[in-house]
């Protein structure tokens, strides 16, 4: 299987000539192709009506709405972490918006591009309540099952080696079989995004007799990827997001956004393009953002739907709340 | 003279066709030639332009980086310092080992089986078809998924170890063994008995020729052998018996010291070689049923027993047949544990074209080595297998 994608990413790196610039192509096309995860509950699934459903990709079809008009117009490509990189490089999707940690070595020298951070992630262990662990700093000496394919296996290796505890890794292709062997008692600690946690910790079969640790062992910024040097549509995703930020920061949902449109206050109207065009420097219509919002709603909203506690997840937005609720999430100025 | 007119014209091996006809076929295969040539060459030049454009890293100066990640089993040292190349010895090593015991025990398995599916017992050899049919119709990665998780169920957690008189344990995190550390003056003593081996085999050696000759082995032998336990056993006891184990203690969460076999190997082992097997049992009777039966029959009339018609009449027949298919089946074997990466065995798809590639970036080079290594396993492989084909060969005369 990866040796057949190593094949087709010289096969792609063979056929394809010079990229158009990604935006026009998307137009011409009339869809916008996104890379998500295949199966991460919350963020990325097919639900039972056979949709795809979840954070990321509401994020895809946002962008769609603010390029395209409609959010529906969007081509999903399910891709795990490895296959990742090489489909967006070789043309396969226009932007990944999956899980992927933003570091200095997947941000040179890969011919990508992070546009900024979207969610911010941190690993955290699951352990069985009845080991009676309080603390990562107990798991001294123990088996952890983890799924390679990230900045994991790095990570508690850092963290373990600055500390001189000893470990035993377990490392698993796939999060599923990592959480299994898991569930199976084959290591005393599971290892993941916490994010991942709480979803991939849903298909546990009895959820309640496990627990998330305190400590988050790193930091994962994580947002979406495009080709290098294709600083138009690098730009349009990026204010694509942002607008669904200010949005959330100035009030505009998706109930309200048709009300806001006869808004006074200046910012509101330059983001949904009242009186002012703002999308046409990015080459969008003046009202990309205004479609963004009402199609898919703004960051808090997409939030709660796929992630919030009202949710299977439960997770609470944490570090995900805007600046001034004193999270880390920032748009700059719509001006 | 008659033998010069006798032997063929000699002919040179580069001569250029003669012919219309001869002329054509080698103007078009060295256009076809020449067609391919100028394809890879367009391949390999539209490759470097590509990457260059979209600014990948290229190059293969990342095997000396320090990798900075774990591995659950290393049978070489792997410190902290540790780079991707070493990465890559370790997996290489561990696919190996794994391929290695894999063969060994599938072939033993595959010749019971083989053997026992020709059995004129109704029972035996319908328990042999039975498993060959079985095991050869389920996908393998199945067959891994069931043994891994066949082998970690029923074992206990670390707390509650199966004990093996205080020295090995057994429980869901692998098999913990002690492990020999070697004292100085050990080296000594393993020459002592390398040397004590060696005389022995050239004692046997003359006993059987001997008896060859005369009929009778030489009785003073055995006297002898006794002698040669006796200067590793002075040896030992000059340097203080230089071997001391190291036993593994239950220290927290798991085991600590001594050495351990990981589950997944386990597994691996288990499902590659019962896999491996169902194979190889088929190419054992395909090459036992190829013996005519008219040797045998004519074995049973010079009064040979049926122990020695095997011997001599149907093994060294069948080897003939068996061999070659005998030496893809390990190489079907090999290409088959690569699905280790599937239950966490930390074989070179995993580590180095998993883990490797995901931090480098580097899916070229990576896949690169990787295809590499595995072909040059198998080719290995395949060559020790024609080196034995050679032996068995019919001698024609």
């Amino acid at each position: 299987m990866k040796i057949l994608l190593a094949a087709a990413g010289v096969a792609a790196l063979v056929c394809t000539s010079a990229h158009a610039a990604t935006l026009d192509t998307i137009k011409q096309r009339g869809t916008v192709n996104c890379g998500t995860a295949p199966n991460l509950p919350g963020f990325a699934y097919t639900d039972d009506k056979n949709v795809r459903r979840g954070f990321d990709v509401d994020l895809c079809r946002a962008l769609a709405a603010a390029v395209l008009g409609d959010a529906d117009k969007v081509q999903l490509s399910p891709l795990n972490l490895r296959d990742g990189f090489a489909t967006l490089t070789t043309g396969g999707v226009d932007v990944l918006t999956h899980r992927l940690t933003w570091t200095y070595n997947r941000d040179n020298g890969t011919g990508l591009d992070y546009v900024m951070t979207i969610y911010y992630d941190g690993q955290g262990f699951m352990v069985p309540k009845a080991m009676n662990v309080k603390s990562v700093n107990d798991l001294k000496g123990a088996s952890v099952c983890v799924a390679q394919g990230s900045t994991t296996e790095l990570n508690i290796a850092d963290y373990f080696r600055a500390r001189k505890m000893d470990y035993r890794i377990v490392t698993f292709a796939d999060l599923d079989e990592a959480r299994n062997a898991y569930e199976q008692g084959r290591c005393d600690a599971w290892t993941n995004d916490r994010s991942a946690l709480a979803a991939r910790g849903l298909q546990l079969k009895n959820r309640d007799a496990h627990v998330i640790l305190p400590e988050i062992i790193s930091k994962e910024p994580i947002g979406p990827l495009v080709r290098q040097n294709d600083s138009q549509w690098a730009h349009v995703v990026r204010w694509t997001f942002f607008a669904l930020i200010a949005a959330e920061e100035l009030g505009v949902t998706q109930a309200n956004v048709d009300q806001m449109l006869k808004s006074e206050v200046p910012e509101i109207k330059r983001l949904l393009g009242v009186g002012d065009d703002l999308g046409q420097k990015a080459g969008l219509p003046a009202d990309w953002a205004y479609k963004a919002i009402k199609q898919v709603g703004n960051y808090g909203e997409i939030f709660e739907r796929h992630l919030g506690e009202g949710t299977r997840l439960g997770l609470s937005r944490g570090q995900n709340k805007l600046w001034k609720d004193g999270g880390l999430l920032i748009a700059p100025p719509f001006r | 003279m008659s033998t010069d007119v006798l032997s063929p014209p000699h002919r040179a091996r580069f001569a250029l066709p003669h012919g219309s006809l001869a002329w054509r076929a080698f103007v078009i295969q060295a256009i076809v030639l020449a067609l391919i040539a100028a394809f890879l060459a367009w391949v390999a030049a539209n490759v470097v332009s590509n990457i260059a454009r979209l600014n990948i890293n290229t190059g293969f100066s990342f095997l000396a980086r320090p990798a900075g990640f774990e591995i659950a089993q290393k049978l070489i040292s792997f410190g902290e310092a540790a780079t991707y190349f070493d990465v890559f010895l370790v997996a290489l090593i561990n696919t190996v080992v794994l391929t290695v015991i894999a063969i060994v025990f599938a072939t033993l398995l595959g010749f019971v089986i083989g053997l026992a599916r020709l059995s004129t017992n109704q029972l035996v050899a319908g328990v042999a078809a039975t498993y060959v049919e079985v095991i050869r119709n389920i996908p393998l990665l199945l067959q891994l998924f069931y043994w891994y998780f066949a082998v970690l169920r029923p074992l206990p957690g670390p707390r509650q170890s199966l004990d093996f008189f205080g020295i090995a344990f057994l429980n869901k995190r692998g098999l913990f063994l002690p492990y020999p550390i070697f004292e100085p003056g050990f080296c000594a003593l393993l020459t002592t008995i390398a040397v004590m081996v060696l005389v022995g085999i050239v004692l046997a050696w003359m006993n059987n020729r001997h008896r060859m000759r005369s009929g009778t082995g030489l009785h003073s032998v055995r006297a002898i052998a006794l002698f040669l336990l006796a200067p590793p056993l002075l040896v030992a006891w000059l340097t203080g018996f230089p071997l001391s184990w190291d036993v593994p203690a239950l220290a927290g969460f798991n085991f600590a010291g001594g050495m351990t076999v990981i589950p997944e190997f386990v597994a691996m082992a288990i499902a590659l070689s019962l896999y491996g097997a169902a194979y190889i049992a088929e190419i054992v009777r395909s090459g036992i049923r190829a013996v005519s039966v008219g040797q045998i029959d004519a074995a049973r009339a010079l009064g040979l027993r049926s122990g020695a018609i095997n011997r001599f009449i149907v093994i060294p027949q069948a080897l003939r047949v068996i061999l070659p298919p005998l030496g893809t089946q390990y190489i079907v074997l090999l290409k088959n544990s690569s699905l280790a990466a599937a239950i966490a065995y930390p074989d070179l798809m995993l580590v180095f074209a998993g883990t490797v590639l995901n931090q480098t970036g580097q899916p070229l080079e990576v896949m690169l080595i990787t295809m590499a290594s595995y072909a040059l396993i198998g080719l290995a492989i395949g060559a020790a297998i024609n080196l034995l084909n050679r032996r068995v060969q019919l001698v024609e005369r």
